[in-house]
């Protein structure tokens, strides 16, 4: 069964109706949107153009990483992910790691053969 | 066993049956258990949904990623990051009014709920807004992609910043930049395909922030009955979770889209 044991928030007022899922303390929710929203000035701030030179050829990698984190924060918190089932989560992660399959073999498939079709479109080119 | 009982500001039901519990459970628990599951099972299709959009994009942008870095410039960063920052405002009101629900708090949660609903609303005007200047400027997808002059001056300045003979298929001869620019049919065919990327992946993600916001509305209804309690809370939970996935879809397509040098 669920991990989180049933318990009234602080500022709940009777016992015996306490919800039986874990409630998120709104410090916490405030907590986690104010982080969200300096990563999301931090991805900005790194495309400006000051440090899009000093960032260079990482600028996607670092973009990727940073939405990576906000992505995490809105599961784990938001979805409620970190006081769920395990379950949950497998599945959560189990569709990532579908994508990320469908993407990479796509992308090694495409790298592989792009420049053939490339000379084949310069022979053809008029 | 959890306690379940039937809150008095719910219509009048018969007191030996809780008025939302489906026949074919035991409890409320088991209930919402089994409901956060098929939620969950669902956004997995979801992901898998936009996985093939954004496997269209890695495919794309590792074949010609110079399209993007032109593409990019025709959008405004500043919109994209006021989206962004709306959306995980939405999120932030989404998870207060679940818990609002979780704690009785029947006010609190059609609070959250309309608040929710209005960034909705916010964040679809910033993209009309964003489409509207596109559909004026003849920035759209492929076949229907002609850049107005305006669009064309924003092209011709950025192409002659590219590296001459660049990896970019229009410089199929190794002619310089500036002077002749590849044809408009050559550098419209490509960069089309850019917008048709950019209208799939944006358009269907506005697509399902409509729905969110119609399955919001559902719920802001009930809530205003009076239906959820500490007991009784999936709906809002499980649309809960939809609208959080709709907005770390978004907070992936920002930065792949805006954010590109």
């Amino acid at each position: 069964m669920a991990d989180a044991e049933p318990h009234a928030s602080s500022d709940h007022a009777t016992d015996e109706h306490a919800c039986y899922a874990h409630v998120v303390p709104v410090w916490l929710l405030v907590s986690v949107f104010v982080a969200l929203i300096l990563l999301t000035g931090l991805t900005v701030l790194l495309h400006e153009p000051g440090w899009r030179e000093r960032v260079g050829d990482w600028g996607l990698a670092a973009a990727m990483l940073i939405a990576t984190a906000k992505a995490a924060l809105v599961a784990l918190y938001f979805m409620h992910l970190r006081y769920d089932k395990p379950f949950h989560a497998i599945v959560f992660l189990a569709a990532l790691l579908f994508v990320g399959l469908f993407l990479s073999l796509t992308v090694l498939d495409t790298v592989e053969y792009q420049p053939d079709i490339k000379r084949y479109d310069e022979l053809r080119a008029p | 066993m959890s306690q379940t009982h039937d809150k008095p500001n719910a219509a009048v039901a018969a007191p030996e049956h809780p008025r939302f519990l489906a026949h074919h459970y035991g409890s409320y628990r088991e209930q919402f258990e089994a409901g956060k599951l098929g939620m969950w099972i669902f956004l997995l299709t979801e992901i898998l949904l936009f996985g093939g959009l954004f496997c269209a994009y890695a495919v794309y942008r590792a074949n010609h990623p110079e399209i993007f870095h032109e593409g990019a410039k025709f959008l405004n960063t500043y919109l994209g990051a006021t989206n962004t920052c709306v959306l995980l405002l939405s999120s932030l009101t989404m998870a207060w009014g679940v818990r609002c629900a979780q704690i009785d708090r029947r006010r609190g949660l059609v609070v959250c709920l309309a608040v929710t609903l209005l960034c909705g609303g916010v964040f679809m005007g910033i993209k009309y807004v964003e489409y509207r200047h596109k559909w004026h400027d003849g920035l759209l997808w492929a076949g229907w992609f002609e850049p107005g002059k305006e669009a064309l001056e924003t092209l011709d300045g950025s192409r002659r910043r590219l590296p001459p003979g660049g990896n970019s298929p229009d410089n199929v001869e190794e002619r310089p930049d500036g002077p002749s620019p590849p044809s408009p049919k050559e550098k419209s065919r490509r960069l089309g395909i850019f917008f048709s990327i950019y209208f799939t992946t944006t358009g269907l993600h506005a697509l399902h922030v409509l729905a969110g916001m119609g399955a919001i509305i559902w719920v802001l209804v009930r809530a205003a009955k009076g239906h959820f309690h500490s007991q009784y809370f999936g709906p809002v939970d499980y649309v809960g979770l939809y609208w959080h996935l709709v907005d770390v879809i978004w907070i992936f397509l920002f930065p792949l889209l805006y954010l590109i040098e």
